[in-house]
């Protein structure tokens, strides 16, 4: 979907001189120019999500055009959708966190262990709450500093992450299913505001957070400089290894708010809680147009790619498909988006190419036009390494 | 320039050591030991003959890793049922998921001279030739719920009923709701590509038509908690009207149980599967959905070391005329009530 804008934006660039051109692909400049994107870029997402809610009502009727339906999906949305925003961060920033789901049990079963819930009991229920966000928190700064200051690929690092953290899991948990005994946790956060779950506020929180830190802040113009190249971000004096370690705690955060939603509505903690989590995450942000390979992404894409797959799952139960019909509908959807993306990308990138190569010389672009070659043409197969020549970035950013 | 450079790095040493701060303080949150231990599994037969101590047996027990409830269930019964004996000597190997891990304990086990060897197998097939290579050995191999494929590879095998559950969840069902033609029954089964899923799934469906009845709707989810709230949560809502419903699995149950409060519905009545301590509370509550549950016994594996035990001291069964132990035994697959509830909620598996 992305695509479309490449092309548009690469239609603009023909005519204007290069630094038009290099602020709209990275993001380099936040603000107005990126702005323009998201609505053509999610334009192929909001027809799907469209389509498939038509492909709902025609099949299941009334009982998917209800309210209490789309509340239901929203629900059942909401904790991969809070790990998805975190997952859009770390992609943009050039990284991949594969160790969400680990993080998500982790932190489920640490804040559900008998010690916590007793702890709990004669102080609040804030502490259940905290102990997640700060053990995601924790084990999102260690993936952060192995990564930037270990050098490590954010792929094996986090891979490690994911084994051991399950692993620490299943030992604190003794492989049991932790049962929440405090009411008052579970009144709260399975409970409702004026109709509306309280799981649900928190995932359009979580998500309009992210849009503001991401669209809004230093710190987003960063994550794309970052991910766009790392070389140039750090010319243009980013701290990029610093950086990259917040990306990771803002990842392991998520995870933890993740957990708490995950605890409430189960009403247990357990170490098989986000099995195939990361997956899911990183099939919802692709397909809402970030690419693995960094430097470009939306908050609203991931929230659509979310939807989206919570969608599908549901109008399949409604029509009482089996599961394994569903994932291959799940399997084909995440390989035409992804197609769709490439192809449109590479016309851009093509586009550019023509156009950009004579005049590169004259704007503030430190890496312009190779930078376009590699973020446009390795498209979303690229492997998620940790920094990587990419996109131009323009230094006046930060 | 170094003065605006120290001050972040001092924030981020400080912002470091305090994260580490409240992690240490978090280590003292993984207290995780309940104040009363209750014990699982344990015998609970009449005296016989067979319990005076005989020879001392060594039997080297192996079993996939405890990575849920019923399967941690079955390691612990099996050590308490070796604990009821004080001829037996038991070595346990780290529970593993990983077939070629397994294969080398039970080549350790033959190099060891056991006595006997209780193993369930993480894949019947791939464990068969191990199997076989201890029963060459002259050491006898007592098979537990997941069967070899060779007749020769096992001196007795003790099995589960899972097309048994299904028969017993959908005659249970069926007494409830005989009446009713149009009964609407939902199913909610455990991963769907296992064998086990798809024999629980057939032995329901043969018993509902018994009665006339049929699966409506069907989900299935992934034996976890929280994959049984997803699919329990679609479930409730392709479902506005539904009289019984048949969850495979009591460690899922528990997310069912959280989607069904959370929706608010009680029109119906659930049936549970495997027989968890949780959702045995459940029933005896009075006050759930969840009325019954069927067992699929986690006492399999201390049967496997009660015959082994026999089988190395050359006993038989002391009810059983014959002189030998049997060769193959299929537990039943019992359904259990608010009336019955005490006789099995002490064998049940804490999930």
């Amino acid at each position: 979907m992305s695509g479309s804008t490449t092309a548009t934006t690469g239609g603009v660039g023909s005519s204007t001189p290069g630094p038009v051109d290099a602020d709209a692909a990275p993001g380099g400049k936040g603000g107005g120019g990126f702005m323009a994107g998201p609505v053509g870029r999610n334009l192929g997402l909001v027809v799907a999500f469209a389509i498939l809610c038509l492909v709902g009502v025609v099949t299941a009727g009334d009982r998917f055009a209800d309210i209490d339906n789309a509340l239901t999906i929203l629900r059942l949305a909401a904790v991969v959708g809070v790990v998805s925003v975190g997952m859009t961060f770390v992609i943009i920033g050039g990284g991949i966190d594969l160790s969400v789901g680990a993080l998500v049990a982790l932190s489920s079963v640490w804040a559900t262990t008998l010690a916590t819930q007793q702890l709990a009991e004669d102080v609040h229920w804030i502490v259940m709450v905290l102990t997640a966000l700060v053990v995601g928190s924790v084990a999102g700064l260690v993936n952060g500093l192995v990564i930037a200051y270990g050098k490590l690929a954010a792929f094996i690092a986090t891979l490690a992450m994911l084994a051991a953290a399950r692993g620490l899991a299943e030992i604190i948990a003794n492989r049991r299913t932790q049962i929440v005994q405090d009411r008052a946790f579970l009144d709260f956060f399975s409970g409702d505001v004026l109709g509306v779950p309280t799981l649900v506020i928190m995932f359009a929180l979580v998500a309009a957070a992210g849009w503001v830190l991401l669209n809004r802040t230093t710190f987003g113009r960063r994550t794309f400089a970052v991910g766009g190249n790392a070389e140039a971000a750090r010319l243009a004096g980013i701290r990029v290894q610093r950086h990259t370690v917040k990306l990771y705690v803002l990842s392991g955060l998520t995870c933890g708010i993740a957990a708490v939603m995950i605890m409430a509505r189960t009403t247990t903690g357990s170490s098989t809680h986000g099995t195939l989590l990361e997956l899911d995450a990183i099939a919802a942000v692709v397909i809402g147009g970030t690419l693995l390979i960094g430097g470009r992404g939306t908050i609203v894409g991931t929230v659509l790619g979310v939807l989206i797959f919570t969608t599908l799952g549901n109008v399949f139960t409604l029509n009482n498909l089996s599961s394994s019909a569903q994932a291959v509908a799940r399997g084909v959807i995440i390989v035409a988006a992804v197609l769709l993306q490439q192809r449109l990308a590479t016309g851009g990138f093509s586009f550019r190419r023509s156009s950009d190569r004579p005049t590169s010389t004259g704007g503030p672009v430190v890496q312009g036009s190779p930078a376009g070659a590699v973020s446009g043409g390795t498209g979303t197969d690229g492997g998620p390494g940790g920094s990587r020549p990419g996109a131009g970035v323009d230094p006046a950013g930060t | 320039m170094s003065a605006t450079r120290q001050r972040p790095y001092r924030r981020l040493a400080s912002t470091t050591a305090a994260l580490i701060g409240a992690g240490v303080l978090l280590t003292a949150c993984t207290g995780n030991t309940p104040e009363n231990e209750g014990g699982g599994g344990g015998g609970s037969n009449a005296a016989s003959a067979n319990d005076e101590a005989g020879e001392t047996v060594t039997i080297g027990f192996s079993a996939p890793a405890a990575d849920h409830g019923w399967m941690a269930g079955i390691t612990e019964a099996a050590r308490a049922e070796a604990e009821n004996y004080e001829d037996v000597e038991l070595i346990v190997a780290e529970g593993t998921n990983d077939v070629s891990t397994q294969i080398s304990q039970v080549e350790t086990f033959i190099n060891d001279g056991v006595d006997a060897i209780v193993l369930l197998p993480f894949d019947g097939d791939a464990l068969t030739p191990v199997a076989l290579q201890a029963m060459e050995a002259g050491i006898p191999v007592i098979n537990v719920d997941r069967e070899f494929n060779s007749p020769f590879a096992a001196r007795a095998t003790v099995l589960g009923d899972n097309y048994g559950m299904g028969v017993s969840a959908g005659t249970y069902i069926c007494e409830q709701l005989g009446d009713q033609p149009d009964a609407v029954v939902a199913e909610i089964a455990g991963i769907d590509s296992l064998p086990l899923t798809q024999d629980r799934s057939q032995g329901f469906a043969d018993a509902l038509a018994d009665c006339g009845l049929d699966v409506d709707n069907r989900v299935a989810a992934e034996f976890t908690v929280e994959s049984g709230e997803e699919a329990a949560a679609n479930l409730l809502q392709a479902a506005p009207q539904i009289d019984a419903i048949w969850n495979h699995d009591d460690d899922q149950g528990v997310g069912v149980l959280a989607a069904i409060n959370s929706a608010g519905r009680d029109e119906f009545f659930m049936v549970g599967g495997a027989g968890s301590a949780n959702a045995m509370r459940e029933i005896q509550s009075g006050d759930s959905v969840l009325q019954a549950t069927v067992i699929y016994p986690a006492t399999q594996a201390a049967d496997g070391i009660a015959l082994a035990r026999l089988v190395a001291q050359d006993k038989s069964l002391s009810d059983v005329v014959s002189h030998e132990v049997p060769r193959q035994i299929v537990l039943n697959a019992p359904v259990v009530t608010a009336e019955n509830v005490e006789d099995y909620i002490d064998t049940a598996f804490e999930s």
